[in-house]
């Protein structure tokens, strides 16, 4: 019964060009979406630091979520190709060590129209997460 | 094949009496080498030598010494940080701290003008706590006999024994140490570039073009993989087990300082922004019923290998220092090695190679983005 009760908490880095205004453009118009991404916006998803990921995760959160522009349709032309290296990157890392946070994280292309994407996307991410259950660091004092 | 020339002379002998030369000719300014700092336990520390007559026999420069106080590539990138080196400068360094270089260099962190670069192939280097006791001077026997045979000495820093990049990738001139039996009476300068040519012009010795890589190399390469497995394999895997290697650190950041490829003149994990309002402590203690501090060290950990794996070159000067005995430069290099292979980029293989995290192929990684 408890699984059912579980609402991840996901931390959504969204690029404000595009998915920002994808998720903005969902919620007007009232697409069905789980309560569970929290949003921070950012101006690229190149901005996203591998930094924020972490401590996102260490902090406590169940999956983080990292949304740009499709590859070539970048505000700034190539942000979202170096996002996508360090993903990359950070996949690797979390795949050498056994982290449970490599199905945690997840990299999605969602264009500024297109809002019934992104509600996929938050949907179908939000649904993984709760297969995994809670993450293990939630109570972590070793951080 | 690459030029070389075979000196008469053991190894050691032949670096002094080719540094000394330099010296004595003006051809260079300076030396950075290892050399003695007096002290009843002989202290080492790398040193800009401008006297010939400290490469005399028994003199203060310890070139060959198998010992690394620092990282010489973080030494050689402050030396030419501001502006390049006014005037040639010889520099004998590991090959590790070659690369260390090679990669600050990119990073806009030095430069290699003016440098001479000599390295040798290299069988290793003990831990600074061997040094430190005093166990260095006993240990050298052993360790050129070890040398000699193309084998690594059992003490040497682990990370050494897992080093599968010891023949160094940039240097003017390469010393053959690793499997040369007659290192004693006889030494071989490879001289891979035209400057490393010039330098030794005049020097006593026979010209020949050899191979570097003898047997000897290659079974020392069988060798250090089997090892480098082994080490790796020892790595615990999986988030507890990671909060328990980690839960070890207590934040000196001891291991940044050393890092040659930490180069940040202000970290992260140093700065305001890592220093959190006293509500964020209070909620958090009553979340989880209680915070360890400091706080932050797995997650500097993880920063670190975030921002440093993709060009660690694995000297373990981390290791070496870390009081709280955590196996870093094991933990670094196992993740450097994924994350390197997955671009498909060696650290201070071509200073002209883009750092990876810097550059992107339009057409590559599809399926990171799902």
């Amino acid at each position: 019964m408890e699984k059912q009760e579980f609402t991840p908490k996901i931390v959504g880095f969204l690029c404000n060009w595009c998915s920002y205004t994808a998720a903005d453009t969902a919620g007007v118009s009232r697409l069905q979406m789980p309560p569970s991404v929290m949003v921070v916006r950012v101006m690229c998803s190149g901005r996203v630091d591998p930094l924020f990921v972490l401590s996102a995760f260490l902090r406590g959160a169940d999956g983080v979520l990292v949304a740009g522009c499709w590859p070539g349709q970048c505000h700034y032309q190539k942000g979202n190709l170096h996002a996508r290296r360090r993903a990359a990157m950070l996949k690797s890392i979390f795949e050498t060590l056994g982290l449970e946070m490599g199905d945690r994280f997840r990299l999605s292309w969602v264009s500024a129209s297109e809002a019934p994407r992104f509600a996929e996307v938050a949907k179908g991410f939000t649904e993984e997460v709760e297969q995994l259950g809670p993450s293990s660091i939630w109570d972590e004092v070793f951080l | 094949m690459p030029e070389g020339l075979k000196i008469n002379k053991g190894a050691e002998d032949a670096v002094r009496g080719l540094l000394r030369s330099l010296l004595e000719s003006g051809r260079v300014n300076g030396v950075l080498a290892l050399g003695r700092t007096g002290g009843a336990n002989g202290g080492v520390a790398y040193s800009l030598f401008t006297d010939p007559g400290a490469f005399v026999a028994d003199g203060a420069a310890l070139p060959l010494l198998p010992f690394m106080p620092a990282n010489a590539g973080g030494l050689l990138s402050r030396l030419t940080l501001r502006e390049p080196l006014a005037g040639p400068v010889a520099a004998v360094v590991k090959p590790c701290e070659l690369r260390a270089f090679i990669e600050l260099v990119k990073r806009s962190q030095g430069s290699l003008d003016n440098l001479l670069l000599i390295s040798s192939t290299c069988g290793g280097v003990y831990p600074l706590d061997v040094g430190a006791n005093g166990g260095l001077k006993e240990r050298l026997p052993r360790y050129w006999e070890a040398v000699k045979q193309g084998v690594l000495d059992d003490d040497v820093r682990p990370t050494c024994r897992a080093c599968m990049q010891f023949i160094p990738d940039n240097a003017d001139i390469t010393v053959a140490l690793v499997g040369e039996e007659d290192l004693d009476t006889q030494c071989t300068l490879f001289l891979n570039t035209e400057k490393g040519a010039e330098f030794v012009e005049g020097l006593e010795g026979t010209s020949l073009s050899d191979e570097l890589e003898t047997e000897q190399i290659k079974r020392s390469h069988g060798q250090r993989a089997a090892y480098r497995e082994e080490l790796f394999a020892g790595v615990e895997v999986g988030m507890q087990e990671l909060i328990r290697t980690f839960g070890r650190c207590i934040g000196c950041h001891a291991c940044k300082t050393v890092c040659p490829i930490c180069y940040c003149s202000l970290c992260y994990f140093d700065s305001q922004d890592c220093e959190y309002l006293p509500e964020i402590y209070e909620s958090e203690l009553e979340r989880k019923g209680g915070l360890r501090l400091p706080p932050n060290t797995t997650f500097f950990q993880l920063g670190r290998l975030a921002h440093v794996s993709v060009s660690c070159v694995g000297c373990g000067m981390c290791t070496d220092v870390c009081p709280a005995d955590i196996p870093v430069s094991t933990i670094f290099s196992k993740v450097g090695a994924s994350v390197q292979a997955l671009f498909d980029y060696q650290p201070g293989k071509d200073v002209t190679e883009e750092i990876p995290l810097m550059t992107f192929e339009e057409e590559e990684l599809a399926q990171v983005a799902t």
